[in-house]
């Protein structure tokens, strides 16, 4: 199981957990999963955030690898100057 | 109505035709193709453009292109004689003077102009001196280091 | 890699490929470009900083002779409107359409509404004037204040926030929040809490090249385009996006490109330039004045940023909160994520979390700028920071060093930090020489710390090996300030030949695979990596003609020093690369390789700067007399370039603190659009600037690199204001501290009465 944290706006609209425990091997596995508990949040988080896996920021994550102790982390997406 | 202007540029005697109104940087950007003199601001603000003309450090977006009949213009094309770098050139490369290199013309042919008439200048003469040329990459620390460097070249007082 | 491994060209000086021609004038920029049958394209731009198109009259224009084509923004496809709708009004490519030019509104001083091609600028400029557009002035918002107050004129009507359940319309594009742990709680454990307000002003990139380009089209719908950018695969891809083409009709060229700090990763000319193309059927040049780049092409916005810090008597942090607000421009779109996330990441905070509202003016639309976001976040937590190490009686660097990041800290923006430099950083700035110095009257020294992420993003690359042993590397990054160095570096490294040997050429959009933007510090990280790939590509290639020579298993070969050895040995003899390339015909045939990635394990940057200055108590006037910026950069490949972006940096970063600064009159038109009254740093400005290069290796990275060239833009701010609050006692929360504004405080401070 990986550990999930929400951004916690995200978790206030989607019933208060900031921390979850989910199963996935990638992060694609992690949205559904995350969705089937809380319908809608899947969608919320695709396409608009990045992820930081284990400390690494991926700005395209979905196929992204997740470990089985991975601490999976969502963030706003970044432009570099 | 254009105007046939004679004119010296880099030691080569040539002729053009000008419009009324063009300055010596568009006359050499756009009718001479002379593309090494930049354009930063085109109201003598950044000094990209500068060029020599008889012997004086001028913007050559400021000046007409009618001003430099019989004239003669000193581009940062003609630094390098033949095969070799000018002292300049040389130092600005090895001290990674530039980086963007968008303000180099401008600084080489600046800095030649300083160092025409102060050999051994010091950096805050050197830093005064250069203060009508933009640099936005650099800091402008490793520019003075190797204007000093240049001059200390041309002084034989290196190698 | 281990750290005692020794480097015959990592780490060295040599000359940049490009060099000789960017000293004798060869070098073409945007500008330098011409064709025979080229005309030349200029805009007309709003007078008015908000205001309704009612009609545009081009007729008189199209009629003058040599006028070849004029348009609006009517002969622009409008394809984003209905994705727009759905989203609230906000959808980034509909925002970048009708920012090249205005459709039905005018949303800032200096916004595109039409366009003229014609033989000559002149011709073009007198069209320009007989264009006649009809507005209705709307009421204006020009910054964050103006634009929350009650009844405020909203810039789009439509928009709605993004990020706030049930607003309505309003200026507010956006609202983010991150952090985590409950701040109260942590307020409720510090014995010292400060709480302040900071703000600054519209600034611009200020590259001293001007946007440009030329545009080629024909009758079966291709376009070239010769273009200074930061990266030629953007200017294809939103060129291509906003006027509905296929990428594989469109060529982009790329200039060298002279200077963009973030400024030139989107495309204001090129759509228009291949518009007018068309519509003349002729090649189109176009060139922005100094006057437009300021007017029309994005600076960074002003801000205002609320911050509150929590510490303990002993000088641990306890809790961070902020309320970051950033104008984005007309659009939105400002950096306030990455502000909120930058905010308090250089330390560990057991409780932090910070708002972020993104608002629209009508102002430019706001676009990248060097670390985009931070140096405001910077400036808010390193001037509190000073205070609080003021407060407590400790060490402001020990102060920092007490809570600085290290590996496996939970990082302010989420994740936990891997390895980096932030601690070593510290470290070195205590230690050096500059922070014992002694001060003179009037003088200060002020420290801050700066962090910034990096990027990775997708980079391509392709290596040939030539006949006669030397190697053309193809990059898909326009090189800013020397990248082409530090690959050659890297690709003679690998291979173990000459420097001299390599030559590193920036290849066009069908000429080398996709390559994301020369932006986010990431080209000789993440270029780097796929040169790097390619290289060893190379070299494995050159194992197995080794091995078919001596006709042995591959595995038995290996390459070490520029050649080929049988079992690590030198019998038989070694076949060097000269050899082998020349034989390559006969052995296979011609070695080249392509690598294509998305680079992982991006190396987070730190940079702390130390800042000296002098004040006049009688002019307000601040200078600049020593600063030494020091920085993590993981391995400085070409550190004279490593030096460069610090130097740089850091003097950009001291024009925003001390001068620069957009000045907008109540109509909300630009007054300062010129290098004259927009004043950036000149040599005579500045002092030396003394680096340390810190190398922290990122452990990801064949050679440690990290990305360098935005961090140093970070520390400056708060740098320059610690150092006149040391020197006068004052601490200044707005930008710049202009000689007026500061003599105003000097003279408060002075006046009979005050404290």
């Amino acid at each position: 199981m990986a550990r999930v944290i929400l951004p916690q706006a995200l978790a206030d609209r989607f019933g208060g957990e900031v921390q979850l425990e989910i199963e996935g091997g990638n992060v694609r596995a992690l949205l559904a999963a995350l969705d089937a508990r809380y319908p809608g949040i899947g969608q919320e988080l695709e396409g608009r955030v990045a992820v930081a896996i284990d400390g690494e920021i991926h700005n395209d994550p979905l196929l992204e690898p997740v470990e089985e102790q991975s601490e999976v982390h969502f963030l706003p997406r970044l432009a570099g100057g | 109505m254009k105007r046939h202007i004679s004119t010296t540029i880099d030691g080569e005697a040539l002729e053009f035709l000008s419009e009324d109104g063009q300055t010596l940087l568009d006359a050499l950007r756009d009718v001479l193709l002379k593309t090494g003199t930049k354009e930063g601001c085109g109201t003598g603000d950044c000094g990209a453009c500068s060029v020599m003309l008889d012997g004086r450090l001028v913007c050559s977006c400021l000046v007409l292109a009618a001003e430099v009949e019989g004239a003669s213009v000193e581009t940062v094309e003609g630094l390098a004689e033949a095969g070799e770098l000018h002292p300049l050139q040389k130092r600005f490369l090895e001290g990674a003077a530039l980086q963007c290199g968008v303000c180099t013309p401008g600084f080489l042919v600046a800095a030649k102009a300083l160092l025409e008439i102060n050999p051994d200048p010091s950096e805050k003469e050197v830093r005064y001196w250069l203060a009508g040329n933009l640099c936005r990459c650099t800091g402008y620390d490793k520019i003075i280091r190797s204007v000093l460097d240049a001059a200390a070249d041309m002084r034989g007082e290196t190698e | 890699m281990s750290d005692e491994k020794k480097f015959r060209w990592v780490g060295t000086r040599p000359i940049r490929p490009d060099g000789v021609d960017k000293v004798t004038g060869r070098a073409q920029y945007g500008a330098d470009f011409a064709l025979p049958d080229m005309l030349w394209g200029r805009v007309l731009r709003s007078p008015h900083a908000h205001a309704r198109i009612l009609s545009i009259e081009t007729g008189a224009a199209a009629a003058l002779e040599g006028v070849h084509a004029v348009m609006t923004g009517q002969d622009l496809p409008d394809l984003f409107a209905e994705k727009a709708a759905a989203a609230g009004g906000h959808d980034d490519s509909n925002n970048l359409a009708h920012n090249v030019m205005a459709r039905d509104k005018a949303l800032y001083h200096g916004h595109a509404v039409a366009a003229v091609a014609a033989t000559s600028r002149e011709i073009a400029e007198r069209a320009l004037e007989l264009i006649d557009v009809e507005y209705e002035v709307l009421p204006h918002v020009l910054d964050i204040h103006a634009a929350l107050a009650p009844g405020a004129p909203l810039v789009h009507p439509d928009r709605v926030a993004q990020g706030i359940e049930n607003s309505g319309p309003s200026n507010i594009a956006k609202r983010l929040q991150i952090g985590h742990g409950d701040p109260e709680e942590g307020f409720a454990e510090a014995d010292e809490i400060i709480e302040r307000e900071f703000s600054t002003r519209p600034v611009h990139q200020g590259y001293i090249e001007p946007h440009a380009c030329l545009a080629q089209t024909t009758q079966d719908g291709r376009v070239t385009l010769w273009s200074s950018s930061q990266g030629h695969f953007m200017v294809r891809d939103y060129t291509a996006k906003l006027l509905d083409i296929d990428l594989s009709l469109v060529r982009v060229i790329p200039a060298e490109i002279g200077g963009g700090f973030g400024g030139k990763t989107t495309v204001y000319l090129e759509p228009i330039a291949v518009s007018l193309s068309r519509k003349s059927g002729r090649s189109v040049k176009m060139v922005m004045s100094r006057e437009e780049v300021f007017r029309a092409s994005g600076p960074t916005l002003g801000t205002r940023i609320k911050i509150k810090v929590g510490v303990t008597r002993e000088g641990v942090l306890t809790a961070g909160e902020a309320t970051l607000h950033y104008e984005g421009g007309a659009f939105g779109g400002s950096s306030v994520g990455a502000g909120c996330m930058t905010i308090f990441a250089p330390y560990a905070f057991p409780h932090v979390r910070s708002t972020g509202y993104d608002i629209m003016v009508n102002k430019p639309k706001g676009a990248a700028y060097r670390a985009p976001g931070a140096p405001m976040a910077a400036f808010a937590l390193e001037t509190v920071m000073d205070e609080l190490a003021q407060r407590l009686e400790i060490d402001p660097v020990d102060f920092r060093l007490r809570n600085a990041a290290k590996e496996g800290t939970l990082a302010s923006f989420g994740p936990r930090y891997r390895r980096i430099g932030c601690v070593e950083t510290l470290e070195a700035v205590r230690d050096h020489p500059h922070y014992s110095a002694p001060l003179g009257p009037n003088q200060g020294r002020g420290v801050a710390l700066g962090f910034w992420f990096n990027a990775g993003l997708q980079s391509s690359a392709g290596v040939n090996l030539n006949p006669d042993g030397t190697v053309t590397v193809l990059s898909g990054n326009p090189d800013i300030g020397g990248s082409r160095a530090s690959l050659a570096i890297m690709t003679a490294e690998e291979l173990g030949i000459e420097y001299e040997h390599v030559d590193v050429m920036v290849a066009d959009t069908h000429a080398v695979g996709y390559t994301d933007v020369t932006g986010g510090s990431r080209v000789t990280f993440a270029t780097g990596m796929a040169i790097i790939e390619a290289v060893r590509d190379v070299m494995g290639q050159l194992c197995q003609r080794a091995a078919a020579v001596w006709e042995v298993d591959a595995e038995r070969v290996s390459w070490h020093e520029g050649e080929a050895r049988l079992d690590g040995g030198f019998e038989p003899a070694p076949l060097g690369l000269a050899e082998l390339a020349k034989n390559a015909g006969k052995t296979g045939g011609p070695i080249s390789a392509r690598a294509a990635l998305t680079a992982r394990g991006v190396g987070m940057g730190f940079g702390a700067h130390i800042c000296d200055v002098e004040v006049d108590p009688e002019t307000g006037r601040i200078d600049v007399i020593r600063y030494t910026a020091v920085q993590d950069a993981g391995r400085a490949i070409h550190p004279s370039y490593v030096e460069g972006q610090m130097q740089g940096g850091a003097v950009q970063g001291i024009g925003w603190a001390l001068n620069e600064e957009y000045v907008f009159d109540d109509e909300g038109r630009v007054q300062n659009p010129g290098f004259l009254d927009y004043r950036i740093p000149v040599a005579s400005d500045v002092p030396m600037i003394d680096t340390v290069i810190v190398e922290v290796p990122n452990p990801a990275h064949p050679y440690g690199v990290r990305g360098v060239g935005e961090v140093p833009i970070v520390p400056p701010i708060p740098a320059v204001v610690n150092a006149v609050h040391a020197a006068t006692g004052i601490r200044f929360c707005d930008l710049p501290l202009s000689p007026a504004r500061v003599l105003a405080r000097l003279d408060e401070a002075r006046s009979p009465g005050s404290a």
